[in-house]
């Protein structure tokens, strides 16, 4: 037990205290700063440097956008999915397998391929689906680069959330649902008061273990719009900051925020769902 | 109202026949109990009763009116199940209201009936509980009173107690049968218990392969078994089967004599064997007697303790007038 407790505390101490001590100095390494000649201290001034820049609220905007549409998009369709795969039907395994599949594509590469091959505005699926319609292709990585964005990351989660939700589904005792048809329950019914509160502990699951990663959303954007168009969340924010202004006091700033926001963000949300856990 | 008749009702899953074309009526006000050996088929029966399975061929008729291809709701019966099937997100009173709201009733009217039922089923002070939190015997009577609230014209139960303890089940036996007293209206009941059946029936139907063997009040089972199959199934302990010679001497291929229907003798009785393992009940004693010659074992049933042992010699006369004669087919020979 201790041996783990201590090696834990080293891996989050260790990253988090660096990034606690760089925030509080001017350290912009292509200036001539170097930690072995000892860095200038700065109080606060990278906090609120990070906080009045033009593009803070803007960029944490954007990553709630992101965050809150994918975990509706994700859920929703994640239980349509779960109920429909639940059916019997013929090829089960293969259509669960392949359902599961988009999960297992590294997102680099999965950004990748939306953006090649479907969103292309002269050559993708997309283009030439908008075309046959006899519609203007969209220019989906400029115009609505926030939607793509959410599609792509939607479509890499769907099938997390839709495994997770799968199996409760079919934890279900089959007695119940016929017991509510008999007391009279139509199929909406039967849904509304029966399933979903039989799925309530898993999506709350779902809604939790997603929120982590969904904010540190980073390879989808960075191979796609580059942060441009609006897409730039703060995670996004922080690497332009450390790597493309070549500011680590700056950018460590801005990962205390991130930091206070995905606390902020998982208090709000055990305050609504996370009474589920605990039955 | 609350009469059911069967007609030539089939059911088959995939391509095999579970319950072979089946007629049977269940008159309004009647307590019905199915019985049989486990998958024989009672629970398909009654599920088909019931609208949760569709029949293959055959109709339903509920009130004189063709129910076999109305969905479950429809038919308005209400079922308890063997797993109480109760909603574990929703309280007490939530579940007992569940298929009122579900009628659309208003809320007053609502209240008034959940109030009463659980005022019945002694349920009022657990009624803002979750169904987690309650004993397997509260728990039966929170499905009862799901069931009884909308005021079906009849129940079905399928194996309801056979989650509860001994005691609570002859409890839970009592409070079943007063129940159906009180309300007076036709119950369908499944169990593979045969005192269950025994004590709660009007009329028993026993089930082999989802064929019908007999059907008939406890009494009628008891004395007059059409079959050796109902003969055996029906009395506990079970119905001594004797073939062979002893069964020729009655013009008879089986012979069945009940185990309180043997008398042990005092000097010369009609058989004799070795006593094996007895059971003690305090009221009764059952003694398994071997190497009488006519079957591996007979049990006689004996009021009160008498002394024997394992190893001693025992005589026995059994009942002339109650020995049951079967012929070549199992039938009985009256
Ligand atoms: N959905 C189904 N698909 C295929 N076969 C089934 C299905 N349901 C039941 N059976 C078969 O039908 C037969 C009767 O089953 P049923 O559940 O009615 O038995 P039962 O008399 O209720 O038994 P028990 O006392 O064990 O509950 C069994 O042989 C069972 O295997
Ligand atoms: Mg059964």
């Amino acid at each position: 037990m201790a041996p783990a407790v201590f090696l834990l505390l080293v891996w989050m101490l260790v990253p988090l205290i660096t990034t606690l001590f760089f925030s509080f100095k001017k350290y912009l390494p292509l200036r001539g700063d170097e930690l072995g000649k000892g860095l200038d201290w700065v109080g606060f001034e990278n906090y609120s440097r990070f906080l009045n820049s033009s593009s803070f609220w803007p960029s944490v905007q954007t990553t709630l956008l992101i965050v809150g549409s994918v975990l509706v998009i994700t859920v929703v369709l994640g239980v349509l999915l779960a109920l429909l795969l639940d059916q019997p039907m013929w090829g089960q395994g293969i259509v669960r397998i392949l359902i599961i599949s988009p999960f297992f594509v590294m997102p680099t590469v999965s950004a990748l391929v939306w953006k090649n091959m479907f969103m292309d505005s002269n050559y993708g699926l997309f283009a030439h689906l908008w075309r046959f319609f006899g519609a203007e292709p969209v220019q989906w990585l400029s115009q609505s680069s926030i939607e793509s964005i959410i599609m792509i990351v939607s479509w890499q989660w769907l099938p997390f959330a839709t495994l997770i939700l799968l199996t409760a589904i079919q934890s279900l005792d089959s007695e119940q649902l016929e017991a509510s048809e008999m007391d009279g329950a139509p199929v909406l019914k039967r849904f509304w008061y029966i399933i979903l509160p039989h799925l309530g502990r898993a999506i709350t699951v779902v809604i939790l273990i997603q929120t982590i990663f969904l904010l540190a959303v980073f390879a989808e954007i960075f191979v796609t719009t580059g942060g441009a168009f609006g897409s730039r969340t703060l995670t996004y924010l922080i690497f332009q900051r450390v790597l493309e202004s070549q500011n680590v006091g700056l950018g460590s700033a801005g990962g205390v925020y991130a930091i206070i926001l995905a606390n902020i963000v998982a208090l709000f949300l055990m305050r609504i769902v996370g009474k589920n856990l605990d039955q | 109202m609350g009469q059911i008749v069967l007609k030539k009702v089939q059911k088959k899953f995939d391509d095999v026949e579970v319950i072979p074309p089946l007629d049977l009526t269940i008159e309004d006000g009647e307590f019905t109990v199915f019985v049989g050996p486990s998958g024989c088929g009672k629970s398909t029966l009654l599920r088909l009763i019931a609208g949760l399975e569709d029949v293959t061929a055959g109709s339903i008729e509920i009130d004189g009116k063709e129910a076999a291809d109305l969905p479950p709701a429809k038919r308005g019966l209400s079922m308890v199940f063997q797993s109480y099937a109760l909603y574990p997100h929703m309280s007490v009173r939530k579940n007992i209201a569940f298929p009122l709201k579900m009628a659309k009733m208003d809320s007053a009217e609502i209240k008034k009936r959940v109030e009463a039922a659980a005022e019945v089923l002694n349920l009022t002070s657990y009624l803002d509980r979750r169904p987690g939190q309650l004993s397997g015997g509260q728990r039966q009577r929170v499905a009862i009173g799901r069931s009884i609230v909308r005021e079906p014209s009849a129940f079905l139960f399928d194996e309801p107690l056979s989650n509860l303890d001994a005691a609570l089940r002859v409890g839970m036996r009592m409070e079943i049968s007063e129940l159906h007293k009180r309300l007076d209206t036709t119950m369908v009941y499944v169990t593979h218990d045969q005192v269950e059946a025994m004590t709660m029936a009007d009329k028993i139907v026993v089930l082999q392969a989802g064929v019908v063997e007999q059907v008939g009040s406890p009494l009628d089972l008891y004395h007059s078994p059409k079959n050796k199959f109902v003969a055996g199934f029906i009395g506990s302990p079970k119905m001594n089967l004797i073939e062979g010679d002893e069964a020729k001497k009655h013009n008879a291929q089986t012979i069945g004599i009940r185990p309180e229907h043997i008398a042990v003798a005092d000097g010369n009785g009609e058989w004799s064997g070795v006593v094996g393992v007895s059971e003690h009940l305090g009221s009764d004693t059952f003694f398994h007697v071997h190497d009488t010659g006519l079957a591996d074992m007979i049990t006689v049933r004996v009021e009160g303790d008498v002394g024997l042992k394992y190893g001693d010699k025992i005589n026995l006369s059994p009942r002339q007038d109650l020995i049951h004669k079967f012929d070549q087919q199992g039938d009985r020979i009256v």
